[in-house]
């Protein structure tokens, strides 16, 4: 019973959420619901049985993802509102569409019945008394070994992506190399001239003095 | 493990959430991060779906697959955010409807 209403309750924070996610005026709230709105699915994922997946959910979305969003959001010096125009205007479009997608799933879902445990699942089946993240870990590292690699690639490939993306060709800031101020003399840079009366004064060999 | 719930209230949460990260999608038409927000709703549903079919099939491949998909998902927030970063710098705005460049 107990379980129930909680669930009742997270799915309820978690729908609610995510309303003010796409709703929301300011896009740092609409970050802090995102956040919110993983909380609540992971709390979902518990009640499901995947504890790990909740823990992952929680360190990668709420820890890494959501803060990139916050980062961006508050680093683009973008006027918000200006781009909401248009919000009402695409509102009964966006309900339309919602409606007749909700009454296509309610149909699907409405018809659907669980039809119960099968008998043979192969590799994958749950093993009775196992916990959850040794269930996880003997499967990933053994028959899903190939595809859990490539979705290592695949970070490595979306990091060094993102990273050349966002490399600004500035020029590098200048630095104070002491060592090099340092091993300076005077006959480097000093030059004593005697200049004749209004003859005036010229470097000589300006090309070679080093600027330092 | 049994779901608290039954597998179909876990199919109509999903549902709802894919419907309301559609919407998003559609309200939010001249926002990119907003827009990008409303693919992660969307992707967690999916999530969610194959969460609550692997806990009432006692199959862990689900699960494998949940993880598969917060990979993907990451990656395409990453590089998403970076082009929009970029986009920025360029172009002083975040419009989606000015995004044009490819039009001649």
């Amino acid at each position: 019973m107990i379980p129930t209403i909680f669930f009742y309750l997270f799915s309820a924070v978690l729908l609610a959420s995510a309303c003010m996610v796409v709703t929301a005026r300011n896009p740092v709230h609409s970050v802090l619901f995102l956040i919110l709105c993983f909380l609540n699915a992971a709390a979902l994922f518990v009640m499901a049985g995947a504890e790990f997946l909740a823990m992952v959910l929680v360190i990668v979305y709420v820890g890494a993802v959501a803060v990139l969003f916050l980062f961006v959001v508050m680093m683009l010096d973008v006027d918000f509102i200006a781009l909401r125009e248009g919000f009402q205007r695409y509102t009964p479009l966006g309900l339309t569409v919602g409606f007749i997608l909700m009454a296509e799933l309610g149909l699907t879902v409405g018809g659907f019945e669980f039809a119960g445990v099968g008998q043979s699942m192969g590799v994958t089946s749950m093993t009775p008394g196992g916990t959850d993240v040794g269930a996880l870990g003997n499967l990933i590292y053994t028959h899903y070994a190939y595809v859990f690699e490539l979705a290592g690639l695949l970070l490595l490939i979306a990091m060094i992506g993102a990273i050349v993306l966002t490399l600004s060709d500035r020029a590098p800031p200048r630095h104070q190399d002491l060592s090099r101020q340092h091993e300076r003399s005077v006959s480097e840079t000093l030059t004593m001239v005697k200049p004749e009366l209004g003859a005036g004064v010229a470097l000589p060999n300006p090309g070679e003095r080093e600027v330092a | 493990m049994m779901p608290a719930a039954s597998l179909n209230a876990y199919l109509v949460v999903a549902a709802l959430l894919l419907v309301i990260g559609i919407f998003g999608i559609f309200l939010n038409r001249k926002n990119v991060i907003i827009i990008m927000m409303s693919i992660e709703l969307i992707l967690l549903a999916a999530n969610l779906n194959f969460v609550a079919f692997s806990g009432a099939l006692h199959d862990m491949a689900g699960q494998v697959f949940t993880m598969f998909v917060l990979a993907v998902a990451a990656a395409e927030a990453a590089v998403g955010l970076a082009i929009v970063v970029v986009y920025f710098r360029n172009r002083g705005s975040i419009e989606v409807e000015d995004v044009t460049l490819m039009k001649g």
